[in-house]
C-alpha cells in the first residue's frame, strides 16, 4: 500500500537527516552515548520509512535484499577480521593495537579529560562501523522478509 | 491445591520484591572494585573516552562478536521463514 502524498514527501526530507543522525551515532561511538547497534537501529527505521512510505515494489528498489545481505555478512566479516588483525602482529585476539600512537584513531587520551577528540581510541571506531553496517543489513533484512509476506494490490 | 500453590507463589514474588526494594541500597552496586578499576583504567588502556564502548568492544570484545553473530543468526533464521516459495 502506498501513503499519502503528505507521508512521502515528509518521509523523502526526513530520509537523509536520519541517516545522517545514524551515522552520527556510529562513528562517536567510543566518545558519546550510543554506537554502532544503535546507529545501525536508527539507520535500520530510515530503511522502515522509505518501505512503509511507498509501495513494496516501488521502495525495493532503492532497499534492495541483495545490497543488504551483503552489508550484513561483510559488517560481520570485517568486525571478526578486525580483531583477528591484531593476531598478524603477535598480540591476543581482540588487542587494540591503533590506540596509543597508531596510525589512525591514534592519539593520545588525556586521562580524566572529558574532551572529545575523535582521533582516539584504535580499533574501536572501526569496529564500531563495522557492527553498524552488520546491524542496518540484519534489521533490513528483516523488514524486507517480514514485508516480502504482505500480498498487496498493485 | 492450585489456589493455595498460586498464593504461595504471589507471597513469594512479593517477599522477593521486598527483599530488593529494602535490602539494596541505591547507587552502591556490590562488586564495585571491578566498576572502580574500568571508570579508572579504561580511558588510558582503550583510548576511549566512553567507558561503556570500551567495556563493550576492548574487555567484553568476544561478547560483542558473539552478539553480532546472534543478530546474524536471527535475520538468517527470519529469512529462512519467509523465503519464497517455488509456487508463488
Amino acid at each position: 500500500m502506498q501513503m499519502s502524498r503528505i507521508v512521502r514527501t515528509t518521509a523523502d526530507i526526513a530520509f537523509p537527516f536520519i541517516l545522517v543522525y545514524g551515522f552520527y551515532i556510529i562513528i562517536h561511538g567510543h566518545l558519546t552515548p550510543g554506537g554502532g547497534f544503535q546507529g545501525g537501529a536508527i539507520l535500520a527505521s530510515a530503511m522502515l520509512l522509505l518501505l512503509l512510505a511507498y509501495r513494496y515494489h516501488e521502495s525495493i528498489r532503492h532497499v534492495r535484499k541483495t545490497m543488504m545481505k551483503t552489508l550484513e555478512s561483510g559488517g560481520l566479516l570485517l568486525f571478526a577480521f578486525t580483531a583477528l588483525s591484531a593476531m598478524a602482529l603477535g598480540a591476543g585476539y581482540f588487542y587494540n593495537w591503533l590506540s596509543p600512537g597508531g596510525v589512525l584513531f591514534g592519539d593520545i587520551v588525556e586521562v580524566g579529560s572529558a574532551l572529545a577528540n575523535l582521533n582516539t581510541a584504535g580499533l574501536i571506531p572501526i569496529m564500531n562501523l563495522a557492527v553498524g553496517i552488520e546491524v542496518v543489513g540484519a534489521v533490513s533484512v528483516i523488514l524486507l522478509a517480514l514485508l516480502s509476506g504482505i500480498k498487496e494490490k498493485i | 491445591m492450585r489456589r493455595r500453590l498460586s498464593i504461595v507463589l504471589t507471597l513469594l514474588t512479593v517477599m522477593m520484591l521486598g527483599v530488593i526494594v529494602t535490602g539494596l541500597s541505591f547507587g552502591e552496586p556490590g562488586a564495585a572494585p571491578m566498576d572502580d578499576y574500568f571508570i579508572e583504567n579504561s580511558q588510558s588502556e582503550s583510548g576511549a573516552n566512553n567507558v561503556v564502548t570500551a567495556v563493550l568492544f576492548d574487555y567484553r570484545g568476544l561478547d560483542t562478536l558473539g552478539e553480532a553473530a546472534v543478530l546474524f543468526t536471527a535475520a538468517l533464521g527470519t529469512t529462512l521463514i519467509f523465503r519464497r516459495r517455488r509456487d508463488d
